[in-house]
Formats: structure tokens, sequence, C-alpha cells
């Protein structure tokens, strides 16, 4: 039997990898090869607490910050395994031969956003691309056993769902349009929900949602989806949002507005204490409001004059390059005008502690599960969450390997796709309403503009899509609170009756919202141990 | 800027290439290859002559030069869409062509398997933990930085996908695992190193400044053959 894995980024590549190793068979099914993967793109760094800057840092600390960071939305007990298994995991990675910076005591780690305390390894700008270089490596030697079988230019369809279980999945060759069925459990890596925000996003096009849209039509449960992650630094390029590292401002970097004729640096002024390098809800959404008084300019401004040439050089030449190249600016002489844009999909598909979704046989990992970052995710933890994250799905998906079998045979059809002009539309009306400080009105409006959408003459990919939108919508309508990226102009507050996972179904033909008690912490002592 | 852009297409793998020519404005010259790809298939053009254009298949993915999917053949030269300018062309005369060393599969999309394939025929991964020294740590993170667009095989006098010489594309990812080894003997990779890329580079250089992320392929070859054919340790 052989567990299949859809989607070869970071992810996917550690699901395949811990599978690997244990001796199971497994697909890797992607659209692209893993070099095209969104997760090369992950700059900063990667969380663990190493503890190799003489700052007493602790799994403990990490433990706090990230359900700091996500405003108490996290499951504290996949929480404390993502943070006690950070540090091994980087080990890992060294020994894949990830060329870290290393001082006599190990590894050099960054400060970053959220956190006290420098937590952050990385390899200069490009921590992500180099992690992937390392696994893609590794995993090759597993391809080359036939222990793992890539399918690289493949298309997910559909699941295959027989008496209320996952049998396996359906995917289109792009290369011959021939559809192929996969026998076996299913474990989704598949990324963000980057195509609901069409040129909105610092990812990548391919991640367009509709897997997660059409396993949420075939009933699959999602959570969450009202919590975008707004990163407080983007510029928008042509087609898309140019992210500038939050490793700019872990290096010393300084956000300002120009007010009333003077330079005001309202992060230090406002946070004494962490200053630039608050949570990025908090950062983004001061950056709405600063821009928005009266007595300011109604741009803002990332000053990356403070940083040194030998820190430009040896610890963020990437990020140089591309403001040099994309935005004709060079970051060492002027500072950048910057404003948020949508960077990270905290909600996605449903999952339990052990990567499990609401259907058996079905297990999700990576920015497309609903996992470990609750209502604001720090920086650092998304490559973590997702090498983590795909170990654990895995070993889960290895365990219930069991015999499966299934007669499906997948009858051809014509290859659908969303069109332009309606992946236009959605974003338009997403764009104008779940925006970082958010209100009733505006979601209204947009609720009942993807309802009238659905009446129109679409192809059931198309449809997927809208109610995937549409699902968004009424998540963050139905959440009457503030809270970390969910923030309504109507409800400022943080209500600890909202203290809940949302739960999103598609049940004949309906959206119904839920909400699920978040699990408490099975021993409190586990977290100093 | 007025633009005439000329497309050798392919509907198929077994159909025959033919030339679409676009006539159409762009006012900003800072527009990318890859954006004015996006502009074309979501507008209902006629080419010069005519006919619907319609799709115009690509791959594309992180539209900055990060993921190296977008490779193709810009006026002569394999290039990223997503990191070509039309300011760079002041006669708005652009032709676009697949990587002509693979297969077509349609239009600009190429089937790149075989270079995958020869990673794995190199033996590109590590059998042992890593021995990286800090000495060697720039070096592994450049050859960590190949993004697999094929670009430098395009140029490449030596390579083509039956030949047994692997080209630059799999000289890069090779040098990070070779400058990780502790030892000069014993690993397959350096055995299949000495075959499938020393003796085949015709040291023409054709792949220097070829490469869309500047690596720079000739100082890890120096270190790559210094271990593996000149048996020097790390």
């Amino acid at each position: 039997m052989t567990v299949n894995i859809v989607g070869a980024g970071l992810a996917g590549l550690s699901c395949a990898y811990t599978l690997a190793e244990k001796g199971v068979k497994c697909n890797l099914i992607s659209l692209q090869p893993s070099e095209r993967a969104q997760s090369v793109m992950a700059e900063g760094g990667i969380n663990a607490s190493l503890n190799t800057m003489g700052e007493n840092d602790t799994v403990a600390e990490h433990f706090f910050d990230t359900m700091n960071g996500a405003v108490d939305l996290a499951d504290p007990n996949a929480v404390l395994g993502l943070c006690k298994n950070a540090p091994k995991l980087v080990e890992m990675l060294d020994k894949l031969g990830v060329p870290f910076s290393k001082n006599g005591i190990g590894i050099i780690q960054r400060n970053f956003g959220g956190q006290k305390k420098k937590r952050t390894a990385f390899v200069k700008s490009s921590t992500g691309k180099i992690v992937m270089t390392a696994l893609i490596d590794a995993v090759r030697r597993y391809e080359n056993e036939k222990i793992v079988t890539r399918y690289s230019h493949h298309k997910f369809e559909r699941l295959i769902i027989e008496n209320g279980e996952c049998r396996g999945l359906t995917a289109r060759d792009t290369y011959n349009d021939e559809l192929i069925s996969f026998c076996g459990a299913v474990v989704l890596c598949t990324g963000g929900m980057n195509g609901l925000f069409e040129g909105l996003t610092t990812g990548t096009v391919n991640n367009t949602s509709d897997v997660t849209a059409t396993v949420f039509e075939q009933g699959v449960k999602l959570s969450n989806l009202e919590f975008l992650q707004y990163h407080p630094t983007t510029v928008g390029i042509q087609q898309k949002r140019l992210l500038i590292s939050e490793a700019a401002r872990g290096e010393g970097a300084r956000l300002f507005v120009n007010r009333n004729g003077s330079l005001w640096y309202f992060m230090e002024e406002k946070y004494p204490e962490m200053g630039n390098l608050m949570p990025r809800d908090v950062v983004s959404a001061e950056i709405v409001k600063v821009t928005d008084m009266p007595e300011c300019e109604n741009t803002a401004y990332l000053d990356m004059t403070p940083i040194s040439k030998d820190v430009w050089k040896n610890r963020l030449s990437d990020l140089k390059e591309q403001c040099i190249h994309y935005l004709s600016v060079n970051p060492e002489k002027t500072p950048l005008p910057i404003s948020p844009g949508i960077h990270y999909f905290m909600g996605g598909i449903y999952v339990d502690e052990n990567h499990m979704t609401s259907l058996n046989g079905l297990f999700a990992a990576g920015e497309c599960a609903c996992q470990y970052h609750g209502a604001n995710r720090l920086g650092g933890n998304s490559l973590l969450g997702a090498l983590y994250g795909g170990k654990i799905a895995g070993e889960s998906a290895g365990k219930i390997n069991a015999e499966f079998t299934t007669d499906f045979i997948a009858e051809k059809s014509p290859d659908k796709k969303v069109s332009p002009e309606l992946s236009k539309e959605i974003c338009k009306i997403l764009g104008e309403s779940l925006k970082i400080l958010r209100n009733e009105n505006d979601l209204k409006t947009a609720e009942d503009k993807l309802k009238s959408l659905l009446n129109k003459d679409l192809n059931s990919l198309e449809k997927s899509r809208v109610n995937l939108a549409l699902a968004t919508v009424m998540c963050a309508l139905n959440r009457k609170e503030s809270r970390g990226a969910h923030k309504r102009v109507d409800y400022p507050d943080t209500d600890k009756n909202f203290q809940k996972t949302t739960i999103v179904s598609f049940v004949n033909g309906k959206i119904e919202i839920s909400y699920r008690e978040i699990p408490k912490l099975r021993d409190k002592n586990e977290i100093e141990n | 800027m007025k633009l005439r852009i000329d497309i050798l297409r392919q509907k198929s793998p077994e159909s025959k290439p033919y030339r679409q020519i676009i006539e159409l404005n762009c006012d900003n010259d800072e527009t990318t290859i890859s954006s004015l790809l996006n502009t074309i298939n979501s507008s209902n053009l006629k080419d010069i002559d005519s006919n619907d254009v319609g799709e115009i298949k690509w791959d594309c993915n992180c539209l900055q030069k990060k993921c190296g999917a977008c490779a193709m053949v810009i006026n002569g030269r394999p290039r990223l869409a997503c990191d070509t300018k039309l300011s760079e062309f002041k006669n708005g005369k652009i032709t676009l062509e697949p990587l002509k060393k693979f297969p077509t599969v349609c239009d600009l999309v190429v089937d790149r398997t075989p270079m995958f394939e020869n990673l794995k025929n190199l033996n590109v991964w590590l059998e042992d933990n890593s021995e990286l020294k800090p000495k060697k740590t720039e070096l592994a993170y450049e050859a960590s930085r190949c993004i697999q667009c094929g670009c430098c095989l395009e140029v490449c006098p030596n390579f083509s996908v039956d030949a047994g010489f692997f080209g630059a594309s799999a000289t890069v990812p090779v040098s990070r695992i070779i400058s990780e080894l502790n030892k000069t003997k014993g690993y397959d990779v350096l055995k299949n190193y000495r075959k499938n890329i020393y003796n085949g580079c015709g040291k023409s250089l054709s792949c220097m400044n070829i490469c869309p992320v500047g690596i720079d392929i000739q100082n890890l070859m120096v270190n790559s053959n210094a271990v593996s054919v000149w048996k020097r340790k790390n």
C-alpha cells in the first residue's frame, strides 16, 4: 500500500521523507516539481529554541510566544509538540547539509517578530530555498530506491470517497490530459489559498485554493478561514506583492511615517519593548491606523539604512538584490515605501493534533491545513509548521495505511478552469471586505455579491471557488470580535466567548458555521520538561 | 509602445509548431514578459491574420525569479519571463520560443523531466551526514541556489537530453553534495561526477552569465574537480 501526498513543497517533502525513512512507499503528486513550490520563497528563517545566542532561550518561551501570537486560538498540545521538536528538526536540516552560519556554540539565530529572544535560524535571506534544496536531495535518494515515486505534472482532481472514508484521489496528467486514480491514504500539502486574492498576495500563482475548494464541497471541514495574515512590509509589483522580509526588521530596519514634516517611528513609540518586531497583525493594523491619521502622510516607510554592510552581505544579500531589481531602490541608501499585503492563511483544512482531517483516511499539512498558528502566525513558524506538520501527517498516514482498496475508475472528463474574469471578480469582492480592519457592512455586501455570483452560469470548479470565497466571508461575518489578524472595527474587543475554532462545513449544498472548543493542554508540566 | 510579438506555438507534442504574430500596445515599458503573457491570456486577442490567439500555454509560479518555471527563449536568449522587461526591446519586437533542448508539451511548456532524472543518475544526495566545514559554507550556499530552470542547458554545446554529459543544471546541485563530503573516495557521486560532468564538459563556458540567479558555476566546478578528480579533501 502506498500513501499519496498531494503537493511537493516543504510539507509534502517532509511527509515523503518521514514515510520513506520508515520504508513506507509514497506517491508525491504535484503540479510542478518541488523546485517551483512556494516554500522556496520563504526568506527569513525557521524558529527553534536552540539557545545558541547566550539568551537562555527555552522551549517554554517558544511555546508561550507562539500561543500569544496566536491570541490563544491554537491547539496548545499541537503547539507544544511543534516547539519541542523544533530543535531536533533544525538539527536534522543541519545533518542534511543546510549551510547554516555557526558560532562557537552552534547555529546562529536572529531576532524575528513576536519573539523576545533570538530564535530564528536562517540561511541569509533565502532560508526556504536552501532548506528545500537539502530536502529535495534527501528525498531523491528514496526516489532512486523506488520508495518515493514522483508525479510532477499532475493536477489534483477529486478525492475518492467510499463508505465515508477517503480511499484515494484522481489526478490529471497535464501533459497528456490523462486521468489517473491513486489508491490509498491521502495527505494534502497544497498550500495557501492565494487564488482567492489573485495578484494581492506575496505567494505563488499555482496555489489557487482549488484543492481546498474541491474537498470542501466533498464534505471535508475547514476552519478559521477569517484569519488571513497581512504581512506589514510588502510592495506591489506586476501581478503580485513583493515581500520585504521581516528579517530586515530583525536586523535593525525601522518603520516610520512622515507626521507634520518630521519622521515618526510609530512602532518604537507605541510599543517600547518590541517596537518594530511586534507580531505581524499588530504592525499591519498600526500601519493602517497611522497612515489614515490626518497629520500623517498616507505612506509608511521601511528604513533599512541602519543595517550594516556586513549584515547586508552575509545575512540579507538576496533581499537587497530584490529591492534593486524589482523596485529600483537601493535599500542601503533609501527608505522604501511599503504597505501590508496578504502573505499567509492561518485557516484552511481542519486537522486535529495528528493532522487528520474530518474525513477518515485524509490528512493535511503545511499552509493548506489549519494548525499551530491560531489567529496570527509568528514569522519563522511557517517553515517549522510545514516541516513538523508534514512529519506528523506522514507518521499518522503511515499508521492507518491498512489495506485500502477501491474499484474506482476515473471517468474521462474535460479539464476545468476558473475563468480570469471570475477570478478577478472574486478577488475584488474579497479585497474590499476582508481588509485589515473589517466591518459588517462590507462583509455583508461581499456575502450578497458572492451569493449572486453562484446564480451565474459557472462550471463546477468555478462554483467551488465561489463557495470557498463565500465560506471565508461568512467566517469573518460570524466572528463578532477582534482577535489577531481578524480585526472588526464594529467589535474592537477580544471576546473570551469567541476563544474557539471556527468550523465551516458544506452540507447539502449549504455552508454551515459552528465553533469548537480549543483543546486544553493535557499536562502543564510538559511545558517545562 | 507598439509591440510585435512573434510566438512559436505548438498544440501538442506530436503536432507541428507554427508561428503566430500578435500586435498590441503597451504603455509601460517596465512590464515583464510574464505580465504580458498574462494580459494576452486574459484578453480575447486576434493575431495579425485575424485568427484567434486563444490561451498561450506557459509555465509560471512565483513571478519573482525564485522558482525557475517560466524559462523560455526570448529574442534568442534563454531567460525567465518574470525577469525580462519590455524596456530591453526598444524596437518593440519580441520573439518567444520554448526551450529547445527539451521536448515541447505545448506552446512554451517543455518537459524538463530529463533534467531531474539526471540528478538521480548522478546520485545527487548525501549518503552520510553532512560534514560541511565553515570555509565551505558559502560554497554550499551558492550551490543550493540552483532553480532548475534549464537556461544553462539551452546554450551548452555539449548537452542534449540523451547525451552522457548532464550540464550546469546538474553541476551546481552536485557541487553542494561534494562540498559537504569528508572523503574523496567511496561515494558513487564522485565517480559519476567525473563521468557525467568532468569528462563531458567541453569548457566552452557558454553557460557563464546565463544563469538567471547569477550562480558562479565555474567557481563551484573548481571545488568539485578538486575533490572528485584531484582527490583534495574539502
